[in-house]
């Protein structure tokens, strides 16, 4: 019976021992240790966290660039075709200006045939009037000389002579 | 080479063992018996408080660290060291002090009577020897107060050491290793799960200190050497206040749910409800009063054991018994390991689920 009675100097002592160690651990062990390890803990989940956050921005950073260089691709198809349109355009319109000034100059060129060859006539008209002159001043002077064949000189001369 | 020579050994330990069970009633002396060896006696000083801190015999005188006696008596606070007492427990040695007159008698100290009976004992008994004497409330610093105090001590510098042992980021090193897991694991397997992630910030570290300082008290229990040895985990004394301490927590801590669970218990019959809550109020009582006697009957019941196998060689009286004896007490010892640190799980494990049913909000 001894040995299941509770001895009251010992509740005693139990009660202030555990109420001190309690304190005691609390403050010096307790906290520090499970203060401790919940961090760690807190502090593995987040950089676990943090690289699967990374791994997802790297996805998206090379889906960006994929993105980027296919535009870049797609800018410069365009820009090809731009600078083919603008080469066939300018050799177009090169053509064009060409063909302008080479008929102006043709025409031109034709004036200037015309008007020369208005200026040689009139030319050759006054060559003509000034060598029937001659000649009649010669046919003149011969045939007040010899008249029957005087006649017959204006008469040949004439039959010769025709205007162009 | 190693294995080999531990299977010759154990073989050779075997061989002696059965030849020894087989033959027990050879073992007995056949010298005549000068005193009667009292095994129930012996394992029951073993196993409770004493006033000094036994730590051996030598040449037939008791060799032992002398405790401060703290006595309250009828003219106030008494205090000496039990030495005074010059090893006597059977109420023969007067210490005097105040005008008051101390003895001591299985490890109690009463008032000796005026005079001394014919054993020269200053005690007075009725018809069963039970002692008749007034006694002073003992607050004497005995063997399982000193033994707390060493665990006390052990604790914390333990965990003090522990709680320094990390790195700036957290990572432990030396003791901390060890003491870590063992932390973490009341905390997931213990805290959590029975109180709920909500409340067991609180109860974590009184249950730390509850499942550590059970431990470490049955663990120094079990070592048979000054200064441990002491069975302070086995006194009904200290399970008493552990578990009156989760007594006290769960009746202060208990919703409204809790109350309303054990006194009106909804969902059931209302001619059952008044058998249910006698049941539940009984219940309120029974389960701190089964922590206190589980802790106590096993831890009791393993010292209990390994003594008796121990006094296998006194009852026999013959050093032929000692191998087995030993055998046994180591094997019982070695299980003893297991069951010190099971029944601390146990204590702490059932105290957090009184107090997580406590505090338990149901939905209905």
């Amino acid at each position: 019976m001894d040995l299941v009675t509770p001895d009251v100097g010992l509740i005693f002592w139990t009660f202030i021992s555990f109420v001190i160690l309690f304190f005691v651990l609390k403050k010096f062990a307790w906290k520090p240790i499970v203060g401790t390890v919940n961090d760690r803990e807190q502090s593995i989940k987040d950089a676990l966290a943090s690289a699967e956050n990374a791994k997802k921005e790297m996805k998206n950073l090379t889906a960006d660039n994929e993105r980027i260089l296919k535009e870049a691709r797609a800018e410069r198809e365009i820009m090809i075709k731009e600078a083919r349109d603008l080469k066939t355009k300018m050799i177009s319109d090169a053509k064009e200006e060409a063909k302008v000034a080479a008929d102006k100059m043709i025409s031109q060129a034709q004036e200037a045939i015309k008007n020369e060859k208005k200026s040689a006539i009139a030319d050759l008209k006054n060559q003509v009037a000034s060598l029937s002159i001659e000649i009649a001043e010669k046919v003149v002077e011969n045939e007040l000389s010899d008249k029957e064949k005087q006649l017959k000189l204006v008469e040949d001369m004439l039959s010769d002579t025709t205007l162009n | 080479m190693k294995t080999t020579k531990f299977n010759v050994f154990r073989i050779f330990i075997l061989g002696v063992f059965f030849v020894l069970v087989s033959t027990p009633t050879f073992a007995i002396s056949d010298e005549p018996e000068e005193e009667e060896f009292k095994v129930t006696e012996v394992i029951m000083h073993h196993i409770k408080d004493a006033h000094d801190f036994h730590l051996l015999d030598w040449d037939g005188h008791p060799i032992s660290i002398p405790l401060p006696v703290l006595l309250w008596t009828e003219n106030g606070l008494v205090a000496f060291m039990s030495s005074e007492f010059r090893h006597d427990d059977s109420g023969k040695v007067i210490v005097e002090r105040n005008g008051q007159k101390f003895v001591k008698y299985h490890e109690e100290i009463y008032y000796a009577s005026n005079s001394a009976d014919e054993n020269g004992t200053y005690m007075l008994f009725n018809e069963e020897h039970d002692p008749l004497n007034e006694h002073p409330f003992d607050f004497s610093i005995t063997k399982l107060v000193f033994t707390m105090f060493v665990s006390m001590l052990l604790l914390i510098l333990i965990f003090g050491f522990s709680a320094r042992a990390y790195t700036k980021n957290g990572v432990p090193k030396g003791i901390a290793k060890f003491t870590e897991p063992l932390v973490v694991f009341i905390r997931d397997d213990v805290a959590i799960p029975n109180i709920g992630e909500r409340h067991y910030k609180k109860f974590l570290p009184f249950l730390l200190t509850l499942f550590f300082f059970i431990w470490i008290n049955n663990i120094m229990g079990l070592i048979p050497f000054f200064p441990f040895s002491a069975n302070l985990s086995g006194n009904i004394a200290f399970t008493f206040v552990l578990a009156l301490i989760t007594f006290v927590m769960t009746t202060i801590l208990g919703t409204k749910d809790y109350w309303k669970h054990i006194f009106w218990m909804p969902g059931v019959p209302v001619p059952l409800k008044p058998f249910l809550a006698l049941i539940e109020f009984a219940g309120i009582f029974i389960k701190p009063a089964s922590l206190m006697i589980r802790l106590f009957a096993n831890i009791t019941a393993g010292h209990i054991i390994i003594l008796s196998l121990i006094s296998l060689i006194f009852i026999f009286k013959s050093i032929w018994v000692s191998p087995g004896s030993i055998f046994f007490a180591v094997f019982v010892g070695l299980i003893e390991v297991l069951v010190v640190a099971i029944q601390a799980y146990i204590f702490t494990m059932l105290s957090a689920l009184y107090i997580g049913s406590a505090m338990e909000k149901h939905e209905h």
